[in-house]
Formats: structure tokens, sequence, C-alpha cells
């Protein structure tokens, strides 16, 4: 959910590697970031909606992972995903770190990029390239 | 008991003005800084300005004490995140607004406890529909008093006049202009009324002819 840069990137490498993939966002502009010869299906519509979810075959997927740019849409869609179409392993993106350890605690598998990002960035300023 | 509203909206101000006047201690926490200024006035001070989805706010508001949050937000992400955050915070109970029917299973899946408005659902499906200059119910309140919603056109005979100018029916007062932009003031004694104003107006259920007469205009105008 979410073709921005990580979405569409993932996409790509996920379809490269033999995963089925289906790509969902608004915009269908967005799918531009998708390389040629992209395997993988591409929806347009909003995540936090159930039929919308559905359609993507939400139903029959093994994994889940929203990269929108809002934190609260991605835990939304995330708890649909696993609450409602039952799939096993999702992952929602937080950019706000003290969410993002909230909803680690509430079923989901989140990823903070500020918190990876701050301490890559901390790391590099130690001579020898570690924290 | 101590209950946080989260969101300044029309839902969350009227339920913070019923919560005033009892013997409860209540906060709302209101994103938009204009509109947390404007509500915390008519709430005596009981508005925190920020966005209920950071813990951190949810913390400096005494979320550890709170023995009920509401989450009344225009949008249903937001409602799930501050009763999840509230919950996981230890908040004995949560209630969340429903702005769109078909989220209410998921919020049911949560097991957090929801509010759809029948009103609420149907109006917003058909105030595109309505003409420019119609009364809105919004809100029943006591003793027969309800809560409506007039928006201002060019034909209305109170455009140009002040509040104090526009004889109203019995019972009734205009609470809060919203201006086209979207901005809510007080109304004051020099407060011209516009053109596209919304007036929220507290009438009773017997005038409701009269003050769509005297705020739209009709046969028998009661404006003077």
């Amino acid at each position: 959910m979410g073709c921005g840069r990580t979405g569409s990137a993932m996409a790509r490498r996920l379809d490269r590697d033999g995963h089925q993939v289906t790509v969902l966002d608004l915009d269908s502009s967005q799918f531009r970031r998708l390389p040629e010869g992209f395997g993988g299906r591409m929806a347009v519509g909003n995540g936090m909606d159930r039929d919308a979810l559905d359609r993507a075959g939400a139903g029959e997927a093994d994994a889940f992972i929203a990269v929108t740019q809002g934190d609260n849409r991605n835990f939304f869609a995330s708890q649909l995903a696993r609450e409602v179409f039952g799939v096993e392993s999702v992952i929602c993106r937080v950019k706000d770190p003290e969410r993002g350890e909230i909803f680690g605690h509430l079923g989901l598998q989140t990823y903070s990029p500020t918190s990876a990002g701050a301490d890559a960035m901390i790391a590099m300023l130690s001579p020898s390239g570690a924290a | 008991m101590y209950v946080i509203i989260a969101g300044g909206g029309k839902v969350g101000y009227y339920l913070a003005r019923e919560l005033l006047s009892g013997e409860h201690e209540m906060l709302v926490i209101e994103q938009r800084g204009a509109r947390a200024a404007e509500i915390n006035d008519l709430l005596e001070g009981a508005v925190l300005h920020g966005d209920a989805c950071e813990a951190s706010v949810l913390d400096g508001a005494g979320i550890a004490r709170a023995d009920l949050v509401a989450a009344v937000t225009g949008d249903d992400e937001d409602n799930l995140v501050v009763c999840e955050i509230a919950r996981y915070r230890g908040v004995p109970r949560v209630l969340a607004r429903v702005n769109n029917p078909s989220n209410a299973l998921l919020f049911e899946k949560r097991g957090i406890e929801t509010t759809v408005s029948a009103t609420d659902a149907i109006l917003s499906q058909i105030e595109q529909e309505l003409p420019v200059t119609s009364m809105v119910p919004v809100m029943q309140l006591h003793q027969g008093l309800e809560l409506v919603e007039v928006r201002l056109s060019e034909t209305s005979p109170v455009v140009g006049r002040t509040p104090r100018e526009v004889l109203l029916p019995p019972e009734s007062l205009i609470a809060l202009i919203v201006d086209s932009g979207g901005v809510p003031r007080v109304p004051g004694a020099d407060t011209t009324l516009t053109v596209g104003d919304a007036l929220v107006v507290v009438t009773h259920a017997e005038s409701k002819q009269m003050l769509q007469e005297a705020l739209i205009g009709g046969a028998h105008g009661f404006d003077t």
C-alpha cells in the first residue's frame, strides 16, 4: 500500500525475486515509478477502504506492507489487513518513533525510518563507523 | 471522572459543553491552532492545542489518570490511533466516533466502543445536495432545544446586519458563526453577518419555522 519511492522499490525487488505482488495506490500516476516489465498488479484504491483491499486481493495475501506518508493511515490499513483479512505478516511504516513503539505492541511489525536514520547517521559520526 | 476528548470540531465541542456543565473534569485536545484558541475561550480554558495521536501529547494531558477517552475527530484513522494509544496507556474506557459506517467493523474487531451517528452519516451524504440556503439539524439538546446550522445566501434578510439587530424567535440564540473560509467566531457587537456564513443556532423545536423565516426569509420575516 503506497507506491512512493519505498513502496515502488520494494515492489520491484519482490517481483524480481519471484513473488506475486500487488501495488495499491490512490493515485495511478504513482505507478510510473515501477520499472518497465513489472510483473505485478497495479490497483488504484484507498487501502483504508475494505472493499478496495478486498479487490486488491488482501484475502489471499501472505503479507501486507503499508508505506504511505501517513502513520495513522498505515496503522489503520495494517489493522484492517490483519484483523479483517487475516493477513499473517503485516508490516507498518511509522515515522513517529513513539507511535511506532506502541503499535509494535498491538500485533504489528513496525519500522520507523526516523529512528533507523538517526541511528545510522550517529554511527557515521564515530571514526570507526560504528556507534 | 476525568474525560479527555480528542478533536474539537462540532462534535467534540458540543460534547465538551455538555460535560462542562456537569461535575466531570474535562479536556479537549485540538490540533488546529485557530480552532483550539477559539473554543478554549468558550470552554473555560479546558483546551489543549496539540495532536492527540502523539503519545507525548496524551501523556502531557495526563492520560494516565483519565477515566474515559473519546476520540471524535472527523478522521476514523486518527480516532483509531487515539483509542489504541489510550488503551495501551491503561485508560479503562475508550470510545470512538466512526465517520464512515463501513469502518465500524474494524473498531469492533479491536474491541473499541463506537458511536455511529445516523444523522451524521445521512447529513454528510446529502449535504452537497441541499440548496445553499437551508437549515440543517446538528444535534438534539434537552428540553426540546435543538442545534441547527443555517448557511446565509444573498437572499437572506439578515445579511449585512449584526446578530443583535436580528430578531429571533423565543429560546433561540446564534451560538457560533463559521465564515466561508471555515473560521469560527463568537457573535459579537461588531460582527456583520455575511453571505456564506454558517450560523450555528440553538433553537426550540417549535420555533424552527420562525427561525427559518427570520434567517432565510419567507412570508413572515422576523427580522426588524
